[in-house]
């Protein structure tokens, strides 16, 4: 039983960091119909900035952590300017190979200036540990799921009330028209870039502060489509519920089975909720299907 | 100056390469191709080997997402079959080499229609990210069945023989890759000649105007995907026998990346795109390798950041070719020829 309560335990808070990577995807998905395989970079820039304020210039970490999610959401705005902005109306595989040249060159460009090697990272949550139900829980990754759950929340009213993000659900829903109610789409976009950068760069500190700052970090990125796709890529609560469902299955795999599965089973969910429902749990039924 | 286009024999109209300037350029090409081994040092051969086997992994993958139009991610797991296919079938049951390469071909091709399945109810997005999770499954598949692949361990194959000519030295695979590769070509060339080849184009273009005139949407779908798998397992295979080692570092979703770097570079849904986009994407990292080595002596930090200049290279590259020349080297090299075509008028 003490195992069960564990596994659920690092399964949920692991889930919620998913969660908190996945709500990355979702806002630029939502917005443009893009899926940002380079993700997973952003974090790691995030991460690496977060740690450069931090332990290259000695600045305070409420400081750094500041200016590493500044510092991301410029980023962010250069990208979209850059390299998104031009490819619009372009077809579906252009996006996704410029995304992936994008985490090709912000790897480069991590590995050029901070060294190919991972580093210890200066950790600024809290140390220590809690018990629940006999399990023992960091307190770091409590903080985590604090964290999550209030951007998560913050998100869903940015999309549900604030006018900007209304234009954003507008404009995945059809361009023309919210073109013609006046709505930028560059300014939505930038808005996008910039927000998903921000969530990828607070989803880096997090995890940069259990794992350390490394390429491990962008590996991530890739770990979270499973989660996207099961809550469904549109779709802010989709994240959570997906993050939470793959998190717990993949300790429960890695913890009764093992043999390596927990790094496998989360795909094979992937495929069958594409071939079952492919619009997940909680998006949107329009989708292009054949 | 060519002023039209003057047919007069159905046989004529047929060719693959119907003007004379077309042949001259093939046989100056071939030509080329034949002298090149006898003047190229060791280190260009091989590279030359390599941009040979990369040229039929890209025409392979050039058929299903250039000219099909279905994305795939899991062009590493296809090279994997093919690889371990033939690997395994010279290793275990001694097959010679030249009869385990087509058969890992089509056990790649079985592969394709079991990764093909989730085409017939996705499309973009979906099937890339579908592909992409196939990728994973295999890539753990093989190294976790650890009795069949050695797992995470090396395979190491015995080199291949051709009418008694070892295979293991570069000059002699050369022949035999460069002879794959025209053979690869003329085989997508022909088969978009035929009906099956334009009704893959017709569903890249609008799969439901596609259906509407008697394509059988999801049969041909499959039939794309096999036949990419095909050539592309083909590839793994000739990769094996060519490195005589196997591992399985070598078929991550990064070289899925690669050969869809290579088609986008060199031009979606053509073949000496396929051809461009190979060579450029292999020789790019020697290339910066050789200007970093030169410069080793003036800047000596040059060889520590050399790795990451050649992955931002590769990045950028794909960028720079999306959003300037999105139909790659092939627009280009037309460009070139509708130059000289017209001139000295501009257009």
């Amino acid at each position: 039983m003490d195992t069960f309560i564990q596994l659920t335990l690092s399964g949920l808070s692991n889930g919620m960091v998913y969660a908190l990577v996945a709500v990355g995807f979702v806002v630029v998905f939502k917005a443009s119909d893009v899926i940002n395989f380079a993700q997973g970079e952003f974090l790691m820039f995030g991460a690496y900035l977060c740690f450069a304020f931090i332990a290259q210039f000695g600045l305070p970490w409420s400081l750094s952590v500041v200016l590493a999610v500044a510092g991301c959401a410029g980023l962010g705005l250069l990208v979209e300017r850059l390299v998104l902005r031009p490819l619009i109306g372009e077809p579906v595989i252009s996006m996704i190979m410029a995304t992936i040249g994008l985490s090709s060159v912000m790897k480069a460009l991590v590995n050029g200036i901070w060294g190919p090697r991972p580093r210890a990272f200066p950790s600024f949550l809290p140390e220590g540990n809690i018990e629940i139900g006999g399990a023992v829980l960091g307190l770091d990754r409590v903080l985590v799921v604090v964290v999550a759950g209030l951007l998560l929340f913050v998100l869903q009213w940015f999309f549900k009330t604030t006018r900007e993000g209304i234009a954003m659900r507008a404009i995945a829903d059809d361009n023309q028209a919210a073109l013609s109610m006046g709505i930028s789409i560059r300014r939505v976009l930038a808005v996008a870039w910039a927000l998903a950068a921000v969530t990828a760069a607070l989803g880096g500190m997090m995890l940069a502060n259990m794992v350390g700052v490394g390429q491990e970090v962008s590996h991530v990125g890739l770990r979270v489509f499973p989660v996207v796709i099961l809550g469904g890529l549109d779709s802010i609560p989709g994240a959570i519920v997906g993050g939470a469902i793959i998190g717990l299955l993949e300790q429960y795999t890695g913890g009764y089975i093992g043999h390596g599965l927990n790094m496998i089973v989360p795909f094979l969910v992937l495929i069958l909720v594409l071939m079952i429902r492919p619009y997940g749990l909680f998006g949107k039924r329009i989708i292009e299907r054949v | 100056m060519r002023s039209g286009v003057f047919f007069e024999k159905y046989s004529e109209e047929m060719a693959l390469r119907p003007y004379p300037l077309q042949r001259m350029r093939l046989g100056l090409f071939a030509l080329a191709v034949v002298i090149f081994p006898f003047i190229a040092s060791p280190y260009w051969l091989s590279l030359a080997n390599q941009v040979a086997i990369a040229t039929v992994g890209a025409l392979g993958l050039n058929l299903l997402v250039g000219y099909t139009g279905q994305i795939s991610l899991g062009q590493g797991a296809f090279l994997a079959i093919g690889a371990y296919g033939s690997g395994l079938l010279t290793l275990r049951m001694d097959l010679p080499f030249w009869l385990s390469i087509p058969i890992a071909g089509l056990i790649t091709a079985a592969a394709g229609l079991i990764i093909g399945l989730p085409s017939l109810r996705l499309k973009g997005l979906y099937l890339a990210i579908a592909t992409l999770a196939a990728q994973q499954i295999v890539e753990w598949v093989i190294t976790h069945w650890t009795w069949l692949t050695g797992g995470t361990e090396a395979l190491v194959i015995p080199s291949p023989k051709l009418f008694g000519f070892r295979l293991d030295r570069d000059f002699n695979f050369y022949w035999f890759g460069v002879a794959t590769a025209a053979l690869a070509a003329l085989f997508v060339a022909n088969l978009m000649r035929s009906r099956v080849g334009r009704s893959f184009v017709a569903i890249r273009d609008q799969d439901i105007a596609a259906g509407a005139l008697g394509v059988n949407v999801f049969r041909t779908k499959l039939v794309a995907f096999a036949t990419s798998s095909f050539l592309v397992g083909i590839t793994g295979a000739l990769i094996a026998h060519y490195r005589t080692i196997i591992t399985w570092e070598r078929f991550t979703l990064d070289t899925s990346i690669t050969y869809l770097a290579m088609i986008i570079v060199g031009g979606l849904g053509t073949i000496n795109g396929s051809f461009f986009g190979a060579t450029l994407i292999v020789l790019l990292p020697a290339l910066i390798n050789s200007v970093g080595q030169s410069l080793q002596t003036t800047v000596p930090a040059a060889a520590r950041i050399l790795p990451f200049v050649q992955q931002g290279a590769f990045g950028l590259i794909i960028i720079l070719f999306l959003v300037l020349e999105p139909e790659g080297l092939a627009k280009l090299w037309r460009n070139i020829k509708d130059q000289f075509k017209v001139w000295p008028f501009s257009y």
